[in-house]
């Protein structure tokens, strides 16, 4: 009796015991199960074939790539599909990029397209992309951009487009406080051919006696333009090593001019650009005139709706400069790099390039597409039918050549445009004290 | 197991009838172990998973913070303990624990106040009770991206929509972008927004677990309203409270979104002003330094960090919600000395509590 009820007990119990077992299994199989699946993403299911194969575009805000684009590579090489991802903010594709290509270059896409601003990093270590120098393509585009991207010898970025910086500016405010507002006139205003940063601020400083606009939106923003001019900034071009923010005088004056002009002058509206405020300025008229690299046609017409009176002037102080542009690489972890390139050569054509330039803005690299009729002839009219291809191409005459961006180009830009945004935009320190913090800062950086 | 059980001598036949050795056979001894084993193995599954989620990160993190690291390069020469002198050196770093410790303080403190406030309300019989309480956990539902977006133009230095309101009632504009207590005033409401409702949320179940019949005895008493609600509601939800400060440390420690999309730069400020820890690491892993061996050493900072706060606050929110006389210590030792005391002083004498 005593002895019949037992078994059925331990039974019960060895049968939970089971039970605990078998769930801690399958709960343990289940999360290996799903790495695996993680681990097999990307576009190297169909490999082996070499027949049916996909590519992924990965760019982000507008390239101009549309549907219709991809749809004609797909129809000149069939058994290529072309998947175009894209991200909001280039940031987020930084982000994205180097996080992946740290954890080995998993789940990237065939095709990555990066900002001038991330080479410096990426430029260290260029046997993480497919080298594309192909003899067939030189000359396609400018020198300077096919230097930027171009690391012990091997190139590592197709130029998609740059960034020539011309001046926006308000013809309605303009009008208002008595000045020219006819673009050729006001590019005679600013200096013409040879306009210097100190025509531009003195001509601000006509403006704001008249007028209840500041010049300019930031500190920051112009610092930008002037700092672009200066072909070795915060290196040394020939070894890559900073130089000592504290006797660097080139970037002392430049700072020293921006403060005196936005502050002391009072020509800066005192935003920060991209910021609450900036975007809600364009609304409420806060400043006249802004540096105009080719891509920003597109974030002034989008923040100024309902704003009329936007036009470009073919004039930019201290000669030409550069603000920006990007590049097509291949990471060379993807399963088809040679067909990735096809496509990165192909996207990159002049007259693809020019497309894209109809459809985003994105002024090209490509000296064919530059000197193209399309080009030449597009006009955009919510700035009274300015012919910025005309004038943006005259722009890109004007650069001389891509400043220098070492590894550490951009922690030192920051600390100056900290200081900048602390005198301008928070006001809490004036220009002096300002720069010391931008030197403790650079300090710290421990370089 | 096979090598355990036969471990027994074999039972003697000779006659101690009273006394027989005890058999322990296999089943009964399986049958202690399922009984002592059984629930750390049904527990184990989330032990695991932590494991491998948890605590492998936390000590490959250590790993990490000892050695040079690049994110883009890997790994790098053994530093040892180079990049935590290097990270207790940089005056930023303590700057954004400062704005951690601050934001911290003016998001949890009244958060918790308020969410005790507010389900002391709900708590009252309210017509359509529960659209009330669903209510409040609105906020909640909504992404801290979105929030801190809205929040962001809100609290725009020149043309928001907070200083617009503060200008009609005739206050100066405030530079919630450029005073340091400003902008982690800002940033603190926009963490309170997302969380007061859900903290509610939590003391609302507690409150409704408080027997009635403590209102009614304390009502009998003549306790008003804020006497019942400090003399009763309060010390009855004490777990909750405890769950809630720790939780709300823990996150306030964490505070990532809502200073990201703060500005448009996202990094604390041009002076680093709202620049938080959590922040301040993602700078310094993914900003212009890429430099993971010291982001890896913040990580470890701050997690020690968190456990010392969270003991403090925990002993302290202990002392704080345990009002009235305190409840004598229950312990074994305790225990048995009362007993050994009661039984030396004989049957005849009182025993502790019927004295009473």
């Amino acid at each position: 009796m005593h002895r019949s009820t037992r078994p059925t007990g331990r039974t019960r119990r060895l049968a939970a015991a089971t039970a605990g077992i078998t769930t801690i299994t399958l709960a343990l199989t289940a999360c290996a199960g799903g790495s695996d699946e993680g681990s097999g993403t990307g576009s190297d299911a169909e490999d082996g074939s070499g027949e049916e194969i996909t590519l992924t575009v990965a760019t982000f805000n507008n390239f101009g790539y549309s549907d219709e684009l991809l749809a004609q590579y797909e129809a000149e090489n069939p058994g290529v599909t072309v998947e175009h991802v894209t991200a909001a903010r280039s940031e987020d594709a930084r982000t994205n990029l180097t996080t992946k290509l740290a954890a080995g270059g998993e789940g990237l896409a065939d095709i990555e397209a990066i900002e001038v601003d991330w080479l410096p990093e990426l430029m260290q270590y260029p046997d993480l992309f497919t080298d594309l120098s192909d003899p067939e393509l030189e000359g396609r585009w400018l020198d300077w951009k096919v230097e930027q991207a171009t690391a012990d010898g091997k190139l590592i970025g197709y130029g998609t487009d740059i960034g020539p910086e011309a001046i926006c500016y308000r013809a309605d405010l303009f009008e208002a406080a008595g000045l020219p507002s006819d673009r050729e006139e006001v590019a005679d205003l600013l200096g013409g051919a040879d306009a210097t940063w100190e025509d531009y601020f003195e001509v601000g400083k006509q403006f704001v006696a008249k007028s209840d606009s500041a010049w300019f939106d930031g500190a920051t923003p112009t610092y930008q333009g002037m700092i672009n001019q200066v072909m070795d900034a915060y290196e040394d071009p020939a070894t890559g090593s900073p130089k000592d923010l504290a006797a660097n005088t080139v970037v002392k004056d430049l700072y020293d001019q921006i403060a005196t002009a936005a502050v002391d002058d009072g020509l800066s509206a005192g935003l920060e650009q991209w910021g609450e405020d900036w975007v809600a300025g364009f609304q409420n008229d806060a400043f006249a005139t802004m540096l105009c690299p080719s891509w920003m046609t597109g974030p002034i017409e989008q923040n100024s709706g309902g704003i009329t009176g936007w036009d470009v002037a073919d004039v930019f102080p201290g000669g030409g400069g550069n603000w920006g542009g990007s590049f097509l690489t291949v990471p060379a972890s993807g399963a088809h790099t040679e067909e990735a390139t096809k496509l990165a050569a192909w996207l990159t054509a002049p007259e693809q390039q020019t497309a894209a330039f109809e459809a985003a803005g994105t002024f090209p690299s490509q000296l064919e597409a530059q000197a193209s009729e399309q080009v030449q002839s597009f006009t955009n009219a919510f700035f009274a039918d300015a012919p910025v291809g005309e004038i943006f191409s005259e722009r890109a005459k004007a650069i001389e050549g891509a400043p220098f961006k070492g590894p550490n180009y951009f922690s030192i830009h920051q600390s100056v445009q900290s200081a900048l945004l602390r005198v301008d935009v928070t006001k809490e320190q004036d220009a002096e004290v300002s720069w010391q913090g931008a030197l403790d800062e650079f300090a710290s950086l421990g370089l | 197991m096979a090598v355990l059980s036969p471990s027994q001598p074999a039972p003697a036949r000779s006659g101690r009838p009273p006394r027989p050795p005890r058999r322990v056979g296999f089943s009964q001894r399986l049958g202690r172990w399922d009984v002592k084993l059984s629930p750390y193995l049904y527990i184990s599954p989330f032990f695991v998973l932590f494991a491998l989620t948890g605590l492998f990160p936390l000590v490959y993190t250590a790993f990490v913070s000892v050695h040079q690291w690049n994110l883009l390069g890997g790994q790098g020469d053994f530093v040892g303990l180079q990049n935590y002198v290097d990270v207790l050196n940089q005056p930023v770093f303590w700057k954004s624990l400062a704005n951690t410790l601050s934001i911290f303080v003016l998001s949890s403190v009244p958060q918790v106040i308020l969410a005790i406030t507010i389900a002391a309300l709900l708590d009252q019989n309210l017509r359509a009770a529960t659209f009330w309480r669903m209510g409040v956990l609105v906020p909640y539902v909504v992404a801290p991206v979105a929030v801190s977006m809205i929040f962001g133009r809100m609290f725009a230095d020149q043309y928001g929509f907070v200083n617009a309101l503060l200008g009609i009632v005739g206050i100066d504009a405030v530079g919630w972008h450029s005073e340091r207590f400003a902008s982690h005033l800002a940033i603190a409401t926009i963490v309170n927004y997302r969380w007061t409702g859900y903290n509610a949320l939590i003391f609302l179940a507690a409150m409704q677990a408080v027997p009635r019949e403590l209102y009614e005895a304390a009502v009998i008493d003549g306790a008003g309203r804020v006497r019942q609600f400090f003399s009763v509601t309060v010390p009855q939800i004490r777990a909750s409270i405890i769950f809630v400060v720790i939780t709300s440390t823990i996150g306030g420690l964490q505070i990532f979104d809502e200073v990201r999309m703060y500005d448009a730069a996202g990094l604390g400020g041009p002076s680093k002003n709202w620049m938080t820890t959590v922040l301040y690491l993602y700078d310094v892993a993914w900003g212009n330094q890429k430099n993971f061996g010291r982001a890896a050493a913040v990580a470890w900072i701050l997690f020690v960090l968190i456990i010392g706060i969270g003991m403090v606050n925990f002993l302290i929110s202990r002392r704080i919600s345990t009002s009235g006389p305190r409840a004598p210590k229950v312990s074994r030792s305790h225990t048995r000395v009362l007993l050994e005391r009661a039984r030396a002083a004989g049957s005849s004498t009182t025993t502790p509590g019927e004295d009473r």
